[in-house]
């Protein structure tokens, strides 16, 4: 390992934590103004021009807050939890290509962290790794809106996680590969390429799984305000609740990258015009996030579980099969 | 913004209908057939649609609030307000003491005087608004319309006197002068068409 590399390893790293921070907040600025727009508000106004600086001022009001502990938690467990969630989210874009490889001053630049031959694998891993935050701090918590979202959490993670894997497995099979450069090359030959129209039910059962996931709103029963308070982030104050909220939302960048390099074609043949497609991709998805919020309802943990079991997992098992069947004969 | 969508009670003509809801299935055939029913009919690109739509629209209802404000409705009970009278532009309020009598919460404080016309005036009149509950019963009692509530709702202020002493409340000088005094239609005042529906007091019975 040479020190160019490592130089370029941690300067991607640096690159990666800044944009997807700074991202994490401008997506909440979006969010609000979004569902303000489609329920005829006007969102966040008063802090800067059209309220842009909300983000700032959210900032400073996170980071300046008292850390409290209450006195009845697990302490180490209560303090790690959010880290858990902060940290796997970053982790898992590890093996992201964010972009295609592109040259600067003769020096070509792979924007991804590592390319990982079971990169999926490693993505959908962490990325589920990053649910023991809720499930750790709600079970720390000791406050029982906590504690039965630490239970859902559980619910959740044991339904969606047999699906997304189940529903990314024919793609797999098809490509050959787990890493996402090789999804990507599959794809470069152009739209009619897309593993999205050889795969479409895989491509719906994995998205529903994104929304699982990140926890967002047809299934945004981990914390759902409106039963269990904040669910696990009730007892959480000021910078650790802010990293469970970096947490959730750089989730939901980054599951929107992986969307369209698995099943949309990702950057391309890796000319400008694809890493700018990809990019509109991203934009769509983490736009659909926003706008499932406003309009859906929140589906019961009975009934999220009932949908995994019963509903999506027979549907990507014979995806599954029906997929080997075809690429055998 | 007009007041009559809010004046008007008569729900029944404002498109208000019972939404029809169908019985829910009991067994599990009929809950299948429900699923599949609602998969397949795409209920759920309908919500997609109708937020997208209001999105696109951009038809936004938001009141900025400290830069516009909403009407408030004539009824509304606020800060109460002191009138004059049309004609001579003196006080109306008599001192007869009606609403410091009625004040349910007893915060009406008021003293008279004989003037040197042999009229009483009134030389204090203070209302402790940190009591008063805005029930309107001083407005409704007033014989003299004097005594009125204000559409002034906002009351934060370094000193809760500052809105309760007589100067405060009446009616000033130039409103007056440009006849731009409002007159109160909220309870006990004068219902419109007054004049038509008086009727002489027979002199002789
Ligand atoms: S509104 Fe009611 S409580 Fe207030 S001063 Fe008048 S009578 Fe008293
Ligand atoms: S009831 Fe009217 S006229 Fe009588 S004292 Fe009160 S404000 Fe004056």
């Amino acid at each position: 390992m040479d020190t160019a590399y490592l130089i370029e390893t941690i300067i991607k790293v640096v690159v990666i934590l800044l944009i997807f921070s700074a991202l994490a907040g401008i997506g909440t600025y979006f969010e609000r103004k979004v569902l303000a727009f489609m329920q005829r508000r006007l969102g966040p106004m008063y802090v800067g021009p059209y309220g842009l600086l909300q983000v700032a001022a959210d900032g400073i009001k996170l980071f300046t807050k008292e850390d409290i502990i209450p006195t009845n938690v697990v302490g180490p467990i209560f303090k790690i939890a959010p880290v858990i969630t902060a940290a796997t989210a970053f982790m898992a874009a590890a093996a992201i290509p964010f972009f295609p490889q592109f040259t600067v001053f003769g020096y070509t630049v792979h924007p991804i962290v590592a390319d990982l031959n079971i990169g999926i694998l490693y993505i959908l891993g962490v990325m589920a790794v990053g649910l023991y935050g809720p499930l750790l701090g709600g079970m720390a918590s000791a406050n029982k809106f906590s504690l039965l979202s630490a239970a859902r959490t559980a619910a959740v993670f044991i339904s969606y996680e047999v699906v997304s894997g189940l529903a990314i497995l024919a793609p797999i099979m098809m490509v050959g590969s787990l890493s996402l450069i090789d999804f990507n090359n599959y794809q470069a030959g152009g739209i009619s390429d897309w593993i999205v129209w050889s795969q479409p039910v895989a491509f719906v059962l994995f998205w529903i799984a994104a929304f699982a996931e990140t926890g967002r709103t047809p299934f945004h029963l981990i914390a759902n305000d409106h039963e269990i308070i904040d669910g696990f982030g009730t007892e959480y104050s000021g910078m650790r609740w802010g990293l469970f909220f970096i947490g959730e939302y750089a989730n939901m960048f980054f599951i929107s990258f992986v969307i369209p390099l698995i099943f949309l074609g990702g950057y391309g043949d890796g000319s400008m015009l694809g890493a700018l497609g990809l990019i509109a991709k991203v934009a769509f998805f983490f736009f659909f996030f926003l706008w499932t919020r406003a309009a859906w309802p929140d589906v019961r943990p009975d009934q999220l579980m009932w949908l995994c079991w019963k509903v999506l997992m027979p549907l990507a098992v014979i995806n599954v099969v029906i997929t080997g069947f075809v690429m055998m004969f | 913004m007009k007041m009559e969508q809010f004046n008007d009670r008569n729900v029944a003509d404002n498109g208000y209908f019972l939404v029809d809801i169908e019985d829910y299935p009991t067994d599990g055939w009929g809950k299948f057939k429900r699923v599949v029913k609602r998969t397949f009919r795409a209920e759920l690109f309908v919500g997609l649609w109708v937020v997208l739509r209001e999105m696109i629209k951009f038809d936004i209802h938001t009141v900025q609030y400290p830069e516009e404000k909403l009407p408030i409705g004539p009824r509304y009970r606020a800060v109460h307000e002191m009138k004059r009278l049309w004609e001579s532009d003196a006080e109306r309020c008599i001192g007869c003491g009606l609403c410091e009598k009625i004040c349910i919460s007893d915060c009406i404080r008021m003293d008279t005087k004989i003037d040197e016309n042999s009229r009483k005036e009134v030389t204090e009149y203070t209302i402790n608004l940190g009591r008063c509950i805005f029930c309107g019963y001083c407005a409704e009692v007033c014989p003299e319309l004097a005594i009125t509530h204000g559409g002034e709702y906002e009351q934060a202020s370094e000193q809760r006197e500052h809105f309760v002493d007589y100067a405060y409340m009446l009616t000033p000088l130039d409103k007056m002068k440009a006849g731009t005094q409002m007159e109160f239609e909220g309870f006990g005042a004068i219902t419109p068409h007054e004049d038509e529906r008086v009727k002489k007091t027979p002199l002789a019975y």
